[in-house]
């Protein structure tokens, strides 16, 4: 079971006071101890409960950090919900990382100096049996957050690398959700005259109200009226490159799924449209007295196939 | 990734127009989508830790950004610092055991 509130067990307020607490805890106790409710089971566990929550709340150090969110009911430690230092020093922390990140050859230098291995000059740096040593420089890992059409159309969109440094990143129409796209030359720095990383950008697709993506084909839920369903008509229907009319074939029934050709993503796949039938919302006695006259004479059951 | 109001709910104490400030000041910096603000793992984790450091710790709003470009100093050399045990990882044994007696003192 799990433990409840120990506000709640005690029928106390958050701010009710020390004495408060130990007025409620008696009264309660009294009534339930088992002691004076023997054999029964409920009053026991009742109790226990009592007393574990009024084993919280007396103690001001324990409440506190109850009220902290530190321990949970039973008293145990929470372990934390998250950590900063688990993202920052991560491909993510990389737009809060200040000055260091960006380390001039003059840091490297130190940096080097401090193994023992000499500095590294402008033409190329010498190492152990005086041979250059050009380095290419690291890969830099980011991410990009693009919204949904973006991600089918393609766009550009400015991507943050470090405080006052960004890069135009063109996105290509059709990108996936988790897709690692490549900018050469964009990474860190080389040494010795060795060329730059490339900056490896992660894709990440925000989902859309509308649309949903399977493979390159995009989902759409479509409502129509009962009148289109019935009898079939032009209706317009959103696609991530604009609206466009489609023909509802007569007797189109919720689920059915039409297909717009081209319509999918980059060109490449299509747009399916699930059909969803919506009656009128509001009560309409004229509807409902020809539905009634009209299933009395036509009777049929959808859940034939149903019957177990 | 969550949207501001699934922050608010989710970090108790913390009201609307202060992390308006926050995000203002660039002390949090989640992406700005035209459907409005979008807040990853690390901006919700960098949120818990400031309402930390300013209701609990009681860090005033002038010094904020002092420990936050502090903090962000560290990790950025924390960062380095990976990069170059990573590196030194890469290169030869016999190259590796010169640097780790190099280090020794």
């Amino acid at each position: 079971m799990a433990a409840r509130n120990p506000y709640e067990v005690l029928g106390v307020k958050r701010e009710a006071t020390a004495d408060d607490i130990r007025k409620t805890y008696r009264a309660l106790a009294k009534k339930h101890h088992p002691d004076l409710n023997p054999g029964n089971k409920q009053a026991e566990a009742l109790f226990k409960e009592i007393s574990a929550a009024y084993d919280l709340l007396s103690d001001a150090d324990k409440r506190a950090k109850f009220d902290r969110g530190e321990i949970d009911e039973a008293g145990n430690e929470k372990p934390r919900a998250y950590a900063y230092q688990d993202f920052a020093e991560g491909a993510p922390g990389a737009k809060y990382r200040t000055s260091a990140e960006n380390m001039s050859p003059e840091d490297l230098d130190d940096l080097f100096s401090f193994f023992g291995r000499g500095g590294f000059g402008q033409g190329g740096a010498r190492g152990g049996e005086g041979a250059t040593i050009r380095i290419r420089g690291g890969d830099r890992q980011y991410a990009l957050t693009v919204d949904f059409l973006d991600s089918v159309n393609g766009a550009k969109q400015r991507l943050e690398l470090a405080p006052g440094k960004s890069l135009d990143v063109t996105i290509p129409a059709g990108v996936r959700d988790g897709q690692v796209l490549r900018l050469a030359g964009q990474g860190s720095p080389g040494l010795g005259g060795g060329p730059a990383g490339d900056a490896l950008i992660e894709i990440r697709v925000a989902p859309h109200a509308l649309f949903r993506r399977e493979g390159d084909d995009i989902l759409l839920d479509l409502p129509v009226t009962l009148g289109e369903a019935v009898l079939g008509g032009r209706v317009t229907v959103p696609t991530p490159s604009g609206a466009v009319t489609m023909t509802v074939p007569p007797h189109s029934n919720t689920g059915t799924v039409l297909r717009l050709r081209g319509k999918g993503v980059a060109g490449r796949g299509d747009e399916l449209v699930t059909l969803k039938v919506v009656l009128p919302s509001d009560a309409d006695g004229e509807l409902d007295a020809f539905v009634k006259d009209w299933a009395a004479k036509h009777p049929y059951d959808p859940r034939k196939g149903m019957r177990p | 990734m969550i949207a501001l109001d699934a922050l608010l709910r989710q970090v108790r104490g913390l009201d609307a127009g202060e992390l308006e400030q926050w995000i203002e000041a660039r002390w949090v910096r989640p992406e700005r989508l035209a459907s409005g603000y979008v807040f990853h793992e690390i901006d919700v984790a960098r949120v818990h830790l400031i309402v930390e450091l300013r209701h609990e710790l009681l860090v005033d709003a002038d010094s904020m950004p002092v420990i936050l470009n502090l903090l962000d100093q560290v990790y950025a050399l924390r960062s380095r610092l990976k990069s170059v045990a990573a590196a030194i990882k890469a290169l030869p044994p016999e190259t590796q055991a010169l640097i780790r007696e190099q280090l020794k003192d």
